[in-house]
């Protein structure tokens, strides 16, 4: 059976191409790139090559890029950072209710260290205005952290307009950019962005490994003490090849970028338009053109999210849900809850996102199957008397 | 993630369905926390049941459970039933994983409850009043 791999929000495949620059700096090029001898030299400019790659994807300067294990300690590292280094200006923080957890977690922390956090509401789409971002400022707030694009409902936020907002106001402005980087251009200057979060294993590249813009002129405490590399900003011998393999594919991302965002819609929307001809009473989750090229999220009612999940894996096509019993928690997803879907819809819902990779016989399978799916699934439940 | 046995109940579930001529039915769950299980039962006048069905929103382990309740219970007297418990269910399935313990729990329950419905039926039946047949859409979900 060929398999169908509809989760590329989770993590994506490493790209052959992406391993083959990766491998020499395991094999041969394995010096530690801060020693001074040739060993040591060629790992150094293989992260300045890197370096410069990731700022190039984003407009950047290379050395307001610095490298880490993945968006998870990006998003630490941002927040955690300004908190610490600008408490005296104010104790309160800016974000949205859907924002991943790298993000909320770390704002609840600060709110136990004496920060206070305002969790903007978002729409039925899951989008949050810049005129609530104005209304939620205060003299006293240091920072706006607001996701560049929604992991579970694709949603776009209006990033730009905060980051203009924020300029004006003198507030430092921080975005997870985790799932937008490599699916959407990405101008820091002109977004007016500060801080921002990416992560390699969402571009086809490898795992456990990310960077953390950082404008210049901002300067963060690390959250990891030790060495000085990464000009003090990240202590620990960086991860060479995971670096390496992170250029490689943020330059392989934006090498026509735009046909391959083109490709992506066509097949998202083919699936947000026939998969309600094919199943009565489903709905689509998240903004219906302002999402993400890739993005496909869907709840079916009367049935429950990881039982989808299961039989649509049973036969061969791989997915995600927001249904609490793919977390091990007890409410389905927080971002659908925001949102103001029911528990039992939210519970119903099933994430497929494409990628580069995804073929045109990988969207029909899935018009085949989910129907099938939801059907089967529809007869076996209590909820259900159609 | 699933034992080969919970993915099988949860493929080709046995007893899926309401049952004709039922005279004991027991939901448990809501839709709140993701999980809703029916039972619905047929007790002969020996006090033995003779058919079993089930309906449940919920993941692979409530379907599986499910499925496999009925499976233990069916040509059972309602005593036996009674005795059944999500350790037996999680045992028969060879493992469960350990977030998903509570579906077994809800299985259980659902057993109890339709062999509760049955007795107050009969008890009903017993006294002068005929009770109503009962609406699963009625229940509180
Ligand atoms: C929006 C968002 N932020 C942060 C992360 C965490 O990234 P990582 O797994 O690299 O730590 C993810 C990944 O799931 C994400 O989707």
């Amino acid at each position: 059976m060929k398999r169908v791999y509809l989760d590329n929000a989770a993590t994506t495949r490493l790209l052959p191409e992406v391993l083959e620059e990766m491998v020499p700096y395991m094999t041969e090029l394995y010096g530690n790139p801060s020693s001074p001898h040739d060993f040591g030299q060629k790992a150094a400019s293989g992260l300045s090559m890197a370096r410069q790659q990731v700022a190039d994807a984003i407009n950047a300067d290379p050395s307001e890029i610095i490298f880490m294990s993945g968006g998870s300690e990006a998003d630490n590292t941002a927040i955690r950072g300004i908190a610490e280094r600008y408490s005296k200006k104010g104790k309160h923080i800016i974000t949205t209710a859907v924002e991943h957890h790298a993000v909320l977690h770390t704002c609840q922390l600060l709110e136990r260290n004496g920060y206070e956090v305002t969790y903007l509401p978002v729409d039925e789409y899951g989008m949050v205005t810049v005129d609530q971002v104005r209304e939620a400022m205060r003299p006293d707030t240091v920072l706006v952290t607001v996701m560049f694009a929604n992991n579970e409902v694709g949603t776009i936020m209006p990033i730009a307009e905060i980051g203009a907002l924020c300029h004006e106001k003198g507030v430092y402005f921080h975005t997870d950019a985790v799932q937008a980087v490599g699916h959407l251009p990405i101008d820091v200057k002109a977004m007016h962005i500060d801080m921002l979060s990416m992560s390699a294993h969402k571009f086809h590249g490898p795992k456990g490994v990310g960077a953390l813009y950082v404008r210049r002129g901002i300067v963060l405490p690390p959250l990891i003490y030790g060495g000085a590399q990464e000009r003090n900003r990240r202590a620990g011998t960086e991860n060479v090849p995971g670096i390496v393999g992170m250029g490689k594919a943020i330059e392989m991302a934006l090498d026509g970028l735009d046909e391959k965002a083109e490709r992506m819609k066509a097949l998202r929307d083919r699936l947000i338009r026939e998969l309600p001809e094919r199943i009565p009473e489903i709905k689509l989750n998240g903004h219906p053109t302002v999402r993400l090229p890739n993005n496909v999220n869907f709840s079916i009612k009367y049935i429950e999210g990881e039982s989808i999940l299961l039989m649509l894996d049973l036969n061969g096509i791989a997915a995600s849900s927001g249904s609490a019993c793919t977390s091990g928690s007890l409410d389905p997803s927080h971002v659908l809850l925001a949102m103001g879907l029911t528990h039992e819809i939210a519970h119903g819902s099933v994430r497929m996102t494409l990628s580069d990779e995804t073929t045109e016989e990988d969207i029909e399978k899935v018009l085949e199957v989910l129907p099938m799916v939801a059907e089967r699934l529809r007869k076996m439940s209590p909820l259900y008397h159609g | 993630m699933y034992s080969e046995k919970v993915l099988d109940h949860f493929q080709n579930p046995r007893n899926m369905g309401e049952i004709e001529g039922y005279n004991g039915m027991g939901m448990v769950g809501n839709a709140k926390c993701g999980d809703i299980m029916q039972m619905f039962i047929r007790v002969n006048d020996e006090g033995i049941i003779e058919d079993v069905g089930f309906k449940t929103f919920g993941c692979g382990a409530a379907v599986a459970t499910s499925s496999m309740a009925t499976e233990m219970i069916k040509g059972k007297s309602v005593d036996e039933a009674l005795k059944l418990s999500n350790a037996a269910v999680v045992e028969a399935l060879e493992g469960l994983p350990p977030v998903k313990i509570h579906c077994s729990v809800l299985a259980e329950e659902a057993v109890k409850a339709a062999v509760d419905d049955y007795r107050k039926r009969k008890a009903g039946e017993a006294g002068e009043a005929q009770p109503e047949e009962k609406k699963p859409e009625e229940e509180n979900v």
